[in-house]
């Protein structure tokens, strides 16, 4: 695992006072370097950081798909992939390189635009939801006052690059995918808004970096434990839904390898495949990383001794926990039906999420948080 | 991991372990509600627990590095390789020779051919076994009263003349 070069391109506001990091310096050279050019140097270190942002997404897409290969096939007694490198490790790259050489197929009947339009959908979103998560002080995109609200529009645009594409690929094992996808993202949509809300409500702060901030000290600062059975209430449901929002197993409705022969990229091959396969996995770290952020301190060490270590190394590793869990519970749970998917939402998880809501709303009326 | 059921570890679907009807037939809808909740939770927990173990327990691992581990590779008692006559120490069979096996054999190809004995009675002459046309379906092996015949479990089969394929299985005569 690289790690992530991120440099703080647009100087997010809470940042200024922090100690230059090291690619606060790369920027500082940049600006030096350009002169009285400001748009020069705003769209050279924004070049820079896109392209940064573009390697860590597919570099831990890669890191991810080797994992859950592992995860699974130990959960399976297998051994999973050991023959390319050291346990397989360059899997990935073969997988990739193999893609890469196939055909890319296009089905006679397909509606073309949306059929080529729906494979970039995706990974822009998981490009652009990345964009806004802390990495460290310094470390950020971009920083908007609402990143949680963004956040969550991302998450929602997801789901048409699955409508999308089932529409395009007119195929009816697609649609059908593609519609009960829909079904699926607009119930736990509601769901996963309400516990950003929650976190939101936590904290005060819409913002990423204040939502960081507002964890600061020990681990029992972070969100998940300070706000007395709130927090944990929040987390669970919010894994909950990610775990819907990401359209993995138990709520794989999207794919349906079972039953519907794969789903919305049924008809996809070659690179319009593996630009979904890799985006599930960036977004999966997305959500990961939210979830850190949101509950776990994002990239705080749980004690302020341990600060020696740098702030993307703490985020990732809480972040890859998280990826543990969501992989956990993929290879464990058994697959819901449509009706149980959607019971579970209505009659459970949104009662549940909102009450937790008036909870926070109550402890913080209260002055308890 | 010889025995496929050692896998799952000790029985779990004793009767002890049966579900527990938890939900009392005459349960509100509340209650049945949240006895849901509950008991659906616990379970989701257990098999978090069960495939947790499995993930950090290497012991529980079925999969066989086949080139690497060949010296040491050990085959499952049930695999089903090659027809094979074992010999005891004095270097006889059970073979009596009946001719069941052949019987049995949907493919045939099993051929025994029978000599006789100085002392006038029937014994086996020859045994011959064409794995060319066998399906390692077993039923042979079903089928012998004497157990002189079972599947072994050598699986490189490959060979580069037809003629290695058909094979004598006893090493000499059968006795009386």
């Amino acid at each position: 695992m690289s790690e992530p070069a991120v440099p703080s391109a647009l100087e997010p506001a809470s940042a200024t006072e922090t100690v230059a990091a090291p690619t606060s310096a790369i920027a500082d050279w940049i600006r030096d370097l350009c002169g009285d050019q400001e748009w020069l140097a705003w769209v050279v270190i924004t070049l820079i950081g896109l392209g940064a942002l573009a390697a860590l997404a597919s570099v831990s897409a890669m890191v991810l798909v080797w994992m859950e290969r592992k995860v699974s096939a130990h959960m399976q007694l297998r051994l999973g992939p050991m023959r390319t490198g050291w346990h397989g490790a360059l899997q990935p790259m073969a997988d990739g390189l193999k893609l890469l050489f196939k055909e890319g197929l296009l089905p006679r009947t397909t509606d073309l635009f949306s059929y080529l339009l729906a494979p970039f959908i995706p990974m822009a979103t998981a490009l652009l939801a990345l964009a806004v998560i802390p990495f460290s002080e310094t470390w950020q995109l971009a920083d908007p006052e609402l990143g949680i609200i963004y956040v969550a529009a991302l998450s929602g645009m997801s789901v048409f690059a699955i409508l999308i594409g089932s529409w395009g690929s007119n195929n009816k094992y697609s649609l059908l995918g593609g519609m009960r996808a829909a079904a699926q993202a607009l119930s736990y949509e509601i769901s996963l808004l309400l516990v950003l809300m929650t976190a939101v409500l936590m904290s005060g702060e819409t913002a990423m970096q204040a939502i960081v901030q507002s964890q600061e000290g020990y681990f029992w600062n972070w969100w998940l434990i300070r706000a007395p059975g709130v927090g944990f209430i929040a987390f669970i449901a919010f894994i909950i839904s990610a775990t819907a929002e990401l359209n993995r197993a138990p709520f794989d409705f999207a794919e349906s390898e079972s039953e519907l022969t794969g789903g919305f990229h049924t008809e996809y091959a070659g690179m319009a495949f593996a630009m979904f396969f890799l985006a599930e996995y960036v977004h999966l770290l997305v959500a990961a990383c939210l979830g850190a952020v949101l509950f776990l301190g994002g990239y705080l060490p749980p004690v302020p001794a341990l600060a020696f270590i740098p702030g993307p190394v703490w985020l990732l590793v809480k972040a890859f926990g998280l990826v543990f869990l969501f992989m956990w519970f993929r290879w464990t749970f058994p697959r819901l039906r449509i009706d149980q998917l959607l019971n579970l939402e209505w009659k459970f998880l949104m009662p549940v999420a909102l009450l937790n809501l008036l909870a926070a709303g109550a402890l913080r009326g209260w002055g308890w948080l | 991991m010889s025995n496929p059921r050692d896998i799952l570890g000790p029985q779990r679907f004793s009767q002890s372990h049966a579900a527990p009807k938890l939900i009392p037939p005459n349960a509100s809808v509340t209650k049945r509600y949240f006895i849901r909740v509950v008991t659906g939770v616990t379970s989701l927990l257990t098999g978090m627990r069960v495939t947790i173990g499995k993930f950090f327990d290497p012991r529980t691992t079925v999969t066989q590095q086949y080139p690497e581990n060949r010296d040491e590779l050990k085959m499952a008692e049930r695999f089903r390789g090659r027809v094979v006559m074992p010999h005891d120490a004095d270097g006889e069979h059970n073979c009596t020779g009946c001719t069941l096996c052949e019987k049995a054999c949907p493919n045939g190809s099993i051929s025994v051919l029978n000599t006789k004995h100085a002392s006038g009675r029937k014994i086996l002459g020859k045994y011959i076994y064409r794995l060319d046309s066998c399906t390692l379906c077993n039923l042979c092996i079903e089928a012998c009263p004497f157990g002189a015949i079972e599947m072994g479990t050598e699986f490189e089969l490959a060979t580069t003349r037809k003629e290695g394929l058909v094979e004598i299985l006893n090493k000499k005569a059968g006795r009386l």
